[in-house]
């Protein structure tokens, strides 16, 4: 039987996942250092220095962060995957031709390169999730929903690199997008102080990017707050994935489809 | 006559201002080997890229199988077909079997069904014992195979083959054309493109000549040589002098015939009318070689004999 949607983005996710396999433990390394790193350098390192108590009921420096380290974890590790590594497969290693050439369509190489992206993304999440209860940030319940954060905000950055990765000539653009997109958002989206404390032009353009959400959902579950607010976040993020989505769909298959 | 496997009819594509492909008719019938030949550039990748869904069609009709090509019933056609493209791409990150057992999922064959079909097929392309290595520690003829191979996966009634020898030692190639012709005696027809003329003459049952995105000559290897250049060519030395060239083409010329002259040679095109022993007599004080026509002295006859692109 020929795949369906469903069956189809699956085969192109155990692809993915197949030729990882071999250099799993040098990528988790790489994906887990940073925001481990960032959680204990910032967190306690100049957390000792930071007079203020963020999330208002004596809530730690350190505990204020996790949640937002776990959801820019979530996006370098989908980020990372979905420009350098689908650009590969979309042109040097010309994957997506091969796979092009069987009855797997565009739809589906993309929803299966950034479902295994976000899967990426999830494992990043999860293991700074880990940390973070180990050290005792951590405490509600809700947290358990935090590896489900990972995914969909995993989703929404694959989708968004993928994007990119369908416009880009070549490594090089991906630096401009690193830096003036990603970095941006990893600094403005309220992973290390309240967007209350911004004046209101700055928070309002705070709150155009997905990273804010995904760092205000990530900090609900974290608190066990996930009420109406985390929600709209949620829908913000869906709203997010669904254009990038069907944006990536179409920019691919024009690259591709000549 | 059962319906064709392929038919294509005024086929048109651009690319900005530059049309690639400028009306192209042809069909591939059932259990057949159609070649489609030409110089570089000529738009065999093209028209093959738009028979197998990636490069929408500007004008004509397309349909394989009796499905038109496009987005309706792509997935129907792709599940049915089997793709050796030109330019070798298989998965660098995975072993020669992942390769194709991978390959295998995308056309929904899995478990027990995929790995026996994998055995079959790393057999068929004498690679058993490679099974377990990385693509990029293959030779080219290996990684060749291996392209066939994966275009076997899914059992295609139709097997499109973009230059499926180019840079295969002799062996290499000679093994492919024993596979080829296993597959066809099978029942599975073929479309391929070549730039070796010996491959077109020895597996095509039929081929057309593209040029500049037009299709300049149609018939079986044999129809077309004898149309084109006859039954014989002598091959007459000249050396490197153009006035002694000229002399043994005035030579040639006074005996009927057509006389190309190239390099450092001339060469006499004997068609039926002509009688070869007398010609053969007359021109007993040159070095000459005589040999029978092929499908390279129609390639050059029809697409002439400078560099494309
Ligand atoms: N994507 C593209 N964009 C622009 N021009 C293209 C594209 N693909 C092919 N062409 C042009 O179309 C023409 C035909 O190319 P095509 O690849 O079909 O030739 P070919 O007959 O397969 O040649 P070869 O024997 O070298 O493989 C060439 O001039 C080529 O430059
Ligand atoms: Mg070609």
């Amino acid at each position: 039987m020929t795949p369906g949607f469903l069956g189809g983005t699956l085969c192109v996710w155990r692809r993915d996942m197949e030729s990882w396999r071999k250099y799993w433990k040098a990528s988790l390394v790489g994906a887990l250092g940073e925001p481990i790193l960032a959680l204990v350098a910032i967190g306690y390192g100049l957390g000792r220095f930071v007079d203020i108590d963020p999330g208002g009921a004596g809530v730690g420096y350190a505990q204020f962060l996790a949640p937002g380290i776990l959801a820019s974890a979530a996006m370098n590790a989908a980020s990372f995957e979905a420009t350098f590594g689908s650009f590969t497969r979309m042109t040097e290693q010309k994957t997506y031709d091969a796979i092009l050439a069987t009855p797997i369509g565009i739809r589906e190489i993309v929803a299966g390169d950034a479902l295994w992206a976000a899967t990426k993304a999830t494992l990043s999440g999860t293991a700074v999730l880990l940390v973070a209860v180990a050290a005792g940030l951590v405490r509600s319940p809700a947290a358990c929903l935090l590896p489900a954060v990972a995914l969909v905000v995993g989703l929404v950055f694959a989708t968004m690199g993928l994007v990119v990765a369908s416009r880009a000539q070549a490594y090089d653009f991906f630096t401009y997008y690193f830096t003036l997109v990603i970095a941006v958002m990893y600094f403005f989206s309220g992973i290390f102080f309240p967007l209350a404390s911004l004046p209101g032009w700055a928070r309002a353009v705070a709150w155009c990017l997905p990273l804010t959400h995904a760092v205000a959902l990530s900090r609900a579950c974290a608190a066990g707050t996930v009420g109406g607010a985390a929600l709209l976040h949620l829908g913000v993020l869906v709203f997010v994935l669904g254009t990038s989505y069907a944006l990536a769909v179409r920019l691919v298959g024009r690259r591709l489809i000549v | 006559m059962e319906a064709p496997i392929v038919a294509a009819a005024g086929l048109r594509k651009r690319y900005d201002k530059h049309e690639v492909v400028c009306g192209v008719d042809f069909t591939v019938r059932p259990r057949e080997c159609f070649g489609l030949l030409g110089p570089n550039g000529a738009g065999k990748t093209t028209t093959i890229r738009m028979l197998t869904g990636f490069a929408p069609i500007d004008a004509g009709t397309l349909s394989v199988f009796g499905l038109p090509v496009g987005p309706a019933d792509v997935r129907a056609i792709k599940s049915r077909i089997g793709v050796a493209p030109q330019e070798e791409n298989l998965d660098p990150d995975l072993t020669v079997a992942k390769n194709l057992l991978i390959y295998a999922s995308y056309f929904g064959i899995r478990g027990g069904d995929a790995r026996a079909r994998v055995a079959e097929l790393l057999a068929f392309a004498a690679l058993a014992d490679r099974a377990a290595d990385r693509i990029p520690t293959l030779s080219g003829g290996m990684k060749r195979r291996l392209v066939l191979a994966r275009a076997l996966v899914n059992r295609p009634r139709l097997l499109v083959l973009d230059e499926p020898t180019t840079g295969l030692d002799p062996q290499a190639r000679h093994l492919v054309w024993e596979r080829l012709r296993e597959l066809k005696r099978s029942g599975v027809a073929m479309l391929l493109t070549t730039h070796y003329m010996e491959e077109a003459a020895q597996l095509c049952d039929r081929l057309v000549v593209m040029n500049h995105g037009r299709i300049i000559a149609e018939g079986t290897p044999r129809d077309l040589i004898e149309r084109y250049v006859g039954r014989e060519v002598v091959e007459i030395a000249t050396g490197d002098d153009p006035g002694e060239r000229a002399r043994v083409a005035a030579r040639c010329r006074a005996l009927g015939g057509r006389v190309e002259e190239v390099g450092d040679h001339v060469l006499l095109y004997l068609d039926g009318a002509a009688d070869a022993r007398a010609v053969l007599a007359a021109l007993a004080s040159e070095t000459l070689t005589h040999r029978r026509a092929t499908l390279e002295d129609v390639f050059l006859t029809l697409t002439g004999r400078e560099l494309r692109e």
